[in-house]
């Protein structure tokens, strides 16, 4: 056992940090750090800055711009990124479709997207979910009909993320309705500018547009869109999930946030012991989620993932929830200027806290809630 | 960064597992022990000396092994999976670490070299009546005549301290500051009134009416070095309630499979199952933190030792409150039982808290540092 990390994983830790630091835009970076929400134009040049220095998509296979790198540096990439306010890499793009295509995709898809979707030439949306199918994601009944080469489309996904800005959603839909119904499932992708294709926006409790409703009326998809093979995308949906679940646990970004919070209202905390202890006890319970990533990360060089892996998702979401939460104590009644503009007296930190917290609600529902967390602990690892 | 244990170091959780665990799986036999004198079983006390785990921390010049605390955490590991009662974090640890740290080249030689062989019990006679947790002492007073020291006042609880062959004692000096003495198990004027403890332990009131003792080492201010080994001590006992706390969920998913209650098993429910996920949560953080304190320890940096002891001891205490708590709510009656063995690690888990500063009590170490750091960071 050793906590030291190796000189040459210090050195690049340093080189990630002094590379966050200086080569991503100061204003994007500033924005995250006040809680703004973000342009489809700083989340592009942001990301395209990463990707031009080989630091947007380096967990790809090497071929497609991947850097090789082991659990540990990817790791540390990640934390130093977060820690300098530098947007991550648009998740759709770079932890969802790729690796898949990568891994499923034909020569002529990987060839057309895995570039732009490393550089965000192309913005990709997902179109999983649907009204009755969430968490129960197989229960899904958007329809894909075979007309000679072409797939006619039909039907409604919903919580579509950022999908204002999609140029392309990659789509799970049901080619085989006599099947059992995972066996049933394939992948598509489809340009979000097709003949009756409408994204209708979802408005949501903290005042954002962050979702929305996205609806297929005869949608005409050409057959060399589909990924893999005809009803074989469940595999890919679970091979995606679970890319999605390693990286969902933003330790760095709420430390940093809490750090944020303690700095900002320094003379309260001192003030009043509870709040003191709040902080504390939260600083302790995400130094224990850091231990616990670092664990999965030491681990995961053998090659199966840590069984603690599972604890990450639920805890970092419980925590991220509980420091926008405490930000929201400490703004007290600032907190209620969300909708005040940039004239208000009250500081923007404090003003945008509730619509944060509000947000972050989410983060135990996406993702496979949290419920579906403890069921596969208590499935898979404690054996009930 | 490595948090797995090398080859030696597997061979010696085997070779514990294999000793202790074969002695105590048997949670009858435990009872047993626990119930008959001195709360432990001295043959089984002789059986650890030969492998080497009474030696384990001290220099090998002083009669030990030499090992680190990984070493001593792996030790601790496998006595809480079994709740093993023998005095090993008290008298090896705690006791034994202040000759230790503090002893004479002779001191240190004939005490460690004996405890080693298992030959002499030591005892930590440190806690005083209305304080706790604290690295100084204050109602037993040291004082100096003619060269030859002598103790007043009374210690308790003292773990073991009526078995003890030795007590190492803490005391006021004339002159300020917190001196540490040997005292004979079998002085003059040393009173000993033994008492059971909940976890099956035994435990003493001890009164010193001028009773003679000898300065460990120099006689000087020794808080610092007490409050070390007390840091040195908190962590060992992280380890120990960490394996204590997986025998527990162990219990419980167990009982979960195999109990039926309205015809079916018990995990058929998922109010049940939802619970024990959330305990495998609390443990499995508990766990990280305790590996990296343990691996802090190492470092042999005090200030960071004692900062990883606090934040350890506090995730630690509320993991255990969590998992003992909810071990004995998911079983249900047998839970309370003292001839089931999952209220038997609860009450361990509970003396564990309260044996050097519970959760609230280190939470409290760390509001009064909350503006000294930006945040925390672990890897270095």
């Amino acid at each position: 056992m050793q906590l030291e990390l190796s000189e040459e994983d210090r050195a690049f830790r340093e080189e990630m940090r002094d590379f966050f630091t200086t080569k991503v835009p100061e204003e994007i970076r500033d924005a995250v750090k006040d809680g703004q929400e973000l342009s489809k134009e700083q989340i592009v040049a942001s990301q395209q800055a990463l990707n031009a220095a080989g630091l947007a998509v380096p967990h790809w296979p090497e071929q497609y711009g991947g850097r090789g790198w082991s659990d540990l540096r990817r790791h540390l990439w990640n934390e130093e990124m977060q820690r300098a306010f530098v947007p991550a890499p648009l998740a759709f793009n770079t932890s969802m479709i790729g690796p898949v295509l990568a891994q499923f995709g034909s020569e002529e898809l990987k060839e057309r997207f895995m570039a732009p979707t490393a550089n965000l030439d192309v913005w990709w949306s997902q179109g999983f979910s649907e009204p009755d199918a969430g968490s129960d994601l197989a229960s899904l009944r958007t329809t894909a009909v075979r007309d000679g080469d072409d797939w006619i489309v039909n039907g409604q996904k919903t919580w579509t993320t950022l999908g204002q800005y999609g140029d392309w959603i990659f789509t799970l839909v049901r080619t085989n309705p006599d099947v059992k119904k995972q066996a049933g499932i394939s992948m598509l992708l489809i340009d979000m500018t097709s003949p009756g294709l409408e994204v209708r926006p979802i408005e949501l409790i903290d005042g954002g547009h962050e979702v929305n409703e996205v609806w297929f009326s005869d949608v005409r998809v050409p057959g060399a869109n589909l990924v893999g093979e005809v009803d074989g995308g469940w595999t890919i949906a679970k091979f995606l999930l679970g890319n999605e679940r390693v990286g969902v646990a933003p330790v760095a970004a709420t430390k940093r946030n809490l750090a944020l919070a303690k700095d900002r209202y320094a003379e309260r905390v001192a003030a009043d012991p509870l709040l003191a202890a709040r902080v504390a006890e939260l600083e302790n319970e995400l130094l224990a989620l850091e231990l616990t990533a670092l664990r999965v990360v030491a681990h995961s060089e053998g090659g199966e993932p840590h069984p603690a892996s599972s604890v990450l998702k639920l805890k970092g979401t419980e925590l991220q929830q509980a420091v926008s939460e405490l930000a929201v104590d400490l703004a007290g009644p600032a907190s209620l200027a969300s909708g005040a503009d940039d004239g208000s007296a009250l500081p923007g930190f404090a003003r945008r806290a509730t619509p944060t917290y509000l947000n972050l609600r989410k983060a135990s529902i996406y993702g496979g809630s949290n419920e579906v967390q403890r069921q596969i602990i208590s499935k898979t690892i404690l054996g009930l | 960064m490595d948090f797995t244990y090398d080859d030696e170091q597997v061979a010696l959780r085997d070779a514990v597992r294999g000793l202790v665990g074969k002695t105590y799986s048997d949670h009858e036999h435990r009872r047993q022990t626990v119930n008959d004198e001195p709360g432990f079983d001295e043959k089984q006390w002789a059986r650890m000396a030969e492998m080497g785990i009474l030696g384990l921390p001290f220099a090998e010049a002083d009669g030990g092994v030499g090992a680190g605390p990984v070493e001593i955490g792996i030790v601790a590991q496998e006595m809480g999976r079994v709740i093993a009662p023998e005095p090993f974090l008290t008298c090896v640890v705690l006791a034994g670490g202040l000759v230790s740290a503090a002893g004479s080249a002779e001191q240190r030689e004939e005490i460690l070299g004996a405890v080693a062989e298992g030959e002499r019990v030591l005892a930590l006679a440190h806690d005083e009546p209305g304080r706790g947790w604290v690295s100084t002492a204050s109602a037993v007073t040291a004082a100096e005549q003619g060269g030859t020291w002598t103790l007043e006042g009374v210690k308790e609880p003292v773990v073991q301290g009526a078995r003890a062959d030795t007590l190492v004692v803490t005391a006021a000096l004339p002159d300020g500051g917190t001196g540490l003495f040997l005292v004979d198990g079998d002085a003059a004027d040393l009173r000993r009134d033994s008492y059971r403890t909940y976890d099956g332990g035994r435990a003493a009131k001890v009164t010193f009416s001028g009773t003679a003792a000898t300065p460990l080492g120099e006689v000087a201010d020794r808080e610092a070095t007490v409050a070390t080994i007390l840091d040195v001590g908190r962590i060992t006992a992280a380890n120990e309630a960490l394996g204590s706390m997986e025998t527990a969920l162990r219990l419980t998913t167990d009982y979960l499979k195999s109990r039926k209650q309205f015809g079916v098993t018990l995990n058929t429910f998922q109010a049940l199952t939802f619970r024990a996920a959330d305990m495998y949560v609390s443990l499995e953080l508990a766990s990280s933190m305790v590996q990296w304190a343990t691996m802090v320890l190492m470092s042999g940096d005090a200030e960071a030792a004692s900062d990883a002891a606090r934040r350890t001891a506090l995730q630690v205490s509320r993991a255990a409150r969590h998992v003992g708590q909810e071990a004995i709510q998911l079983h249900g009656g047998i839970g309370v039982t003292a001839e089931y063995a999952v209220g038997n690690h609860v009450a361990r888990l509970t003396a564990l808290d309260h044996l050097l500063g519970d959760g609230t009590h280190h939470l409290g170490g760390l509001v009064s540092r909350i503006g000294d750091h930006e945040g925390v960071d672990p890897l270095r």
